[in-house]
């Protein structure tokens, strides 16, 4: 057993866990934020995705322990009172349908356009569908997706 | 303003009615994660977990059977073999008996569940699974079709259906062509996997929360499986991550499984297979291998057809019946053949049992037609497009499919001319061939190609469905009907309906749970028919309700009935409005009953499958799609350049959700066309049974220009809800114009001489080796 201390979603979140435990199963299971999904197990479709001290990641394949004094912010951690401008593009957009890889793809969105806001780069659909390699969807065809991803970043760049 | 004018008075239309692009009725819950899909339940103390130990070989008999081993490891609590079935160890779905819930005494399939393991945790299942000793005296298997002897074995009686004497047509043509297609499988790949928890009950009872399209199946085989009556247990889904047809008949194992290990223990049991082992174990989309012969004259009109569809699969039924039914079905697409003959041959093979998939075995049958006008074309020099206009099905003549049923409702020719148009298909024709001329390595292809899709279940009795509806006295309304959620959108459009009916707002409506407890003896949420059958239902129900409530009102302020409307948020009763939940006030004070059940069955079909005859379908869906393709001839590598899609949905009662099934069912079908192959090696071992290996289209991998339409003078010839048509799978198949663009790209190299014969998936390994073949016979 190995003591692992985080932050969640601004909240100190402590635990007694079995060595291996995974982060993913950490959340859904010990903190019971079940919006962060298990679709493949194997760090291959991106619905785990969450962020580690802002860096998207994949919690299926990320141990709990080594997310010891991390800030993580899983999707329930992202709205503040009202849905977060990524959150509300997705909505708006019908960027989703049977919602399985929702909360994922706007992990891994929210994280995209950061990293490209930060780097003063321009993100375009090309860059977005290229980002998206990691995270899969079944339903959509991912046209209302990269849409979404237009509209929230558009959105978080006004603030 | 006079006493009775409500607060409403004035509001012009509802929120959220028909027609309207009403949000996904869980769009808020799903970018907020608060939605709960069956794993995100709260696990109730004492939760078990079951995991599956499945077959190593491909076919055999059990000779050991060693589990000592499992029950032994940490944590374990139970090992259920075929022995502790307590009724019927069988989870066949039409009746066959054919398709053991555990092996008994031997193995048909690399990957079937031989025994199950129960613990505290999901990981000591997992790992007590893999301690098993179990032999095997191995005996042949039949893994690919193309292997199978002329007298194989068949899964299921096959069908043969025939107009007019197409061997004699053929004999008479001025030119036949035959040949072979091969069409791969799919894997299914909905995002949340296979999942069931059940919680025992008192008295034989058992309520199981399954991801599953067909809650009454499911509870049928945990009854048989039990040996209890129906009565005695519940299914209930809120919502799937994704069933596209894998979870029809799918979900029954996982059901039955963890039912059976909670009432024999007591306890509530969860099975959530991984992803290997979902994909392993679990039935796909039927691969099949077509022979055709076609006769045709001059003009490339067609003469005569014989059609051979042969598919894999597996080891027991399923729905292989009705799946290569529906292929011979789709064998004609938009096309009259004055003579045709199609016969089916549902193999037995030693891999899992293939199921329902989007479009089920329709895509597959339309493939083999679109191969034939390929042969026509390229036998005559025409450009295969020329071929499909001359051919379609007439309105008033050449209008009989080779199943008999006359269509009625053909507007193939408006779209495909449509879609010429907006698509300027003729002009890129020729800039095409003028780049081609000059690219020697990268050749463009274009490929235009048309869908008809027959909507009903084929199975009559199927067409049917049921709803159930309160008004409670504050007028908010609880909508309950048959059909199951999977992200297609169903629970919107039936509550937009039932808002449209009532004129209220639809966040008045509450989408509840599908559950066996509330509406029973359903179909599955299948053949696209979710809409049409549940929605009429909810309807109907909603109406009866209406209908009293008019009846009460009329009397109870003296006027006539057609002077109480139903107006947005308010009722108007002679020359006084309401507020909508005054009226249901006044209805309860007056002891008005406030609830109803609706129902609805399809009129007009029927079909009689020993003669090949009938009307299997109420109506068509149609569509066309455009592909524009660029293809790499020294590797075989493309892209997909542009597509343009024109789809009609009749009147939509949501534009927003049909476009997206539309988007959705179109990259889902090019992956199966395209990128997503099936890999059984020989010894009947699926090798792609992880998304590493197997690939499904990615966002980087979707069409760089993708313009969607809705033909918007579409309406339903038929009295459908709001005329409005059916769109889960006809989009699937407006892929193929995705295979016949890389097949007029690869046509390229070889001058447009030789058919390219590209079988699907063409994988660039595929198209790379067609390449090479036309540049061998086209130096010929
Ligand atoms: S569950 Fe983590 S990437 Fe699929
Ligand atoms: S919405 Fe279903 S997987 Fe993306």
């Amino acid at each position: 057993m190995t003591e692992v201390s985080m932050t969640v979603n601004g909240k100190a979140a402590r635990a007694s866990v079995p060595d291996n435990t995974l982060l993913v199963d950490f959340l859904r299971e010990h903190l019971r934020l079940t919006g962060t999904h298990v679709g493949c197990d194997t760090s291959q479709c991106g619905a785990c995705v969450v962020h580690v001290n802002g860096r998207a990641v994949k919690s299926c394949t990320t141990l709990a322990a080594s997310a010891e004094g991390a800030e993580v912010t899983t999707i329930e951690g992202l709205a503040n009172g009202e849905l977060h401008p990524m959150q509300a593009a997705f909505k708006e957009n019908h960027g989703l349908q049977c919602g399985f890889c929702t909360p994922g793809m706007i992990m891994s969105a929210t994280d995209m356009v950061a990293r490209y806001q930060a780097a003063g780069k321009e993100l375009t659909e090309e860059a977005i569908r290229h980002e998206l390699e990691g995270n899969i969807c079944r339903c959509t065809g991912y046209h209302n997706i990269v849409r979404a991803i237009q509209d929230g970043a558009a959105k978080m760049a006004a603030g | 303003m006079t006493r009775h004018e409500p607060r409403t008075q004035g509001k012009a239309k509802i929120d959220g009615g028909v027609a309207s692009d009403e949000k996904h009725d869980s769009a808020r819950k799903h970018v907020s994660g608060e939605a709960i899909y069956i794993d995100d339940m709260a696990e109730p103390a004492g939760t078990l977990h079951a995991c599956l130990g499945l077959s190593e070989v491909a076919h055999g008999a059990i000779t050991g059977f060693d589990l000592s081993d499992v029950r032994a490891a940490p944590g374990v609590v139970a090992v259920l073999t075929a022995n502790d079935v307590p009724g019927d160890n069988d989870m066949s779905p039409t009746g066959l008996h054919d398709e053991p819930i555990l092996a008994d005494g031997r193995v048909q399939f690399f990957g079937q569940p031989v025994f199950a393991v129960i613990a505290e945790t999901r990981e000591a299942a997992r790992r007590a699974c893999r301690l098993a000793k179990i032999d095997y005296a191995e005996e042949p298997a039949l893994i690919d079709v193309a292997d199978a002897a002329d007298d194989a074995k068949l899964v299921t009686a096959p069908l043969k259906l025939e107009r007019g004497d197409s061997a004699a047509a053929i004999a008479a043509a001025p030119h036949t062509v035959r040949g072979q297609m091969r069409v791969g499988g799919q894997d299914h790949f909905y995002l949340e996997g296979q999942i069931a928890f059940a919680l025992p009950g008192e008295d034989g009872d058992v309520t199981v929360f399954s991801s599953t399209q067909h809650p009454s199946e499911v509870q049928h085989m945990v009854a048989h499986a039990l040996g209890v009556p129906s009565h005695a247990v519940t299914i209930e889904v809120r919502r799937m991550g994704g069933g596209f047809g894998g979870k029809e008949t799918q979900a029954n194992l996982f059901a039955t499984i963890a039912a059976i290990a909670a009432k024999k223990l007591n306890r509530p049991v969860k099975l959530r297979p991984d992803r290997d082992d979902d994909m392993t174990a679990t039935g796909k989309r039927h691969d099949f291998l077509i022979d055709y012969t076609v006769g045709f004259d001059d003009e490339g009109g067609i003469l005569g057809v014989d059609f051979t569809y042969a598919a894999r699969c597996g080891y027991a039924a399923d729905l292989s019946g009705p799946v290569t039914d529906r292929a011979l079905f789709h064998c004609d697409n938009t096309y009259f053949y004055p003579a045709a003959r199609a016969v089916s041959r549902p193999l037995y093979t030693n891999t899992v049992s293939n199921t329902a998939f989007r479009g089920f075995g329709g895509p597959q049958g339309m493939v083999g037609a679109e191969r034939i006008i390929d042969e026509v074309a390229f036998a005559l020099g025409r450009d295969p497009l020329e071929i499909r206009k001359k051919n379609l099905y007439g309105t008033d003549d050449r209008n009989v499919t080779p199943y008999h049923q006359t269509v009625e409702d053909n507007v193939a020719e408006r779209v495909i001319a449509e879609l010429e148009a907006s698509a300027d298909y003729a002009a890129r024709r020729r800039e095409i061939a003028a780049f081609n001329a000059k690219s020697p390595v990268i050749k463009r292809g274009l490929a235009l190609t048309p869908v008809k899709f027959g909507i009903s279940f084929t199975a009559t009795h199927f067409n049917q469905a049921g709803a159930l509806v309160h008004v409670y006295t504050d007028g908010s309304v609880h909508l309950n009907h048959g059909g199951t959620e999977m992200g297609q959108g169903l629970h919107t459009k039936v509550a937009q309906i039932v808002a449209e009916e009532f004129q209220i707002d639809i966040d008045q409506v509450k989408i509840t749970a599908t559950t066996t407890g509330k509406v029973p003896n359903t179909s599955a949420t299948a053949a696209s028919s979710g809409t049409d059958l549940n929605g009429m239902a909810a309807q109907d129900a909603a109406r009866q309700i209406k209908n009293r409530l008019i009846a009460f009102a009329a009397e109870a302020h003296d006027v006539p009935k057609d002077q109480v409307v139903f107006l947005p948020g308010r009722v108007r009763i002679g020359n006084r409005e309401i507020p909508f939940a005054e009226l249901i006030g006044e209805a309860y004070m007056a002891r008005i009953q406030l609830s109803a059940a609706g129902f609805y069955k399809t009129p007009k079909i029927h079909w009689d499958r020993d003669k090949g005859q009938g009307r299997p379908f109420y109506y068509f869906a149609y569509g066309a799609a455009c592909a524009e393709v660029s293809v790499d001839t020294l590797t075989g590598e493309y892209m997909v350049e542009r597509v343009d899609i024109l789809h009609e949905t009749g009147r939509s009662l949501n534009r927003a959700i049909d476009i997206g099934q539309i988007e959705g069912g179109f990259i889902q079908g090019m992956g199966w066309l395209t990128t997503e192959e099936l890999v059984w090696d020989g010894k009947g071992r699926l090798r792609t049974h992880a998304p590493s290996t197997y690939k499904i289209p990615l966002a980087s991998d979707r069409p760089k220009a993708f313009n969607v339409a809705l033909a918007d003078w579409a309406e339903n010839a038929e009295p459908t809800v709001h005329r409005s048509k059916a769109v889960g799978e006809p989009p699937f198949m407006l892929a193929m114009c995705v295979l016949h663009a890389l097949s007029d790209a690869v046509a390229s190299v070889a001058g447009h001489t030789v058919c390219p014969r590209l079988d699907a998936p063409a994988t660039p390994e595929r198209v790379l080796m067609a390449v090479e073949r036309m540049k061998a016979e086209g130096a010929r």
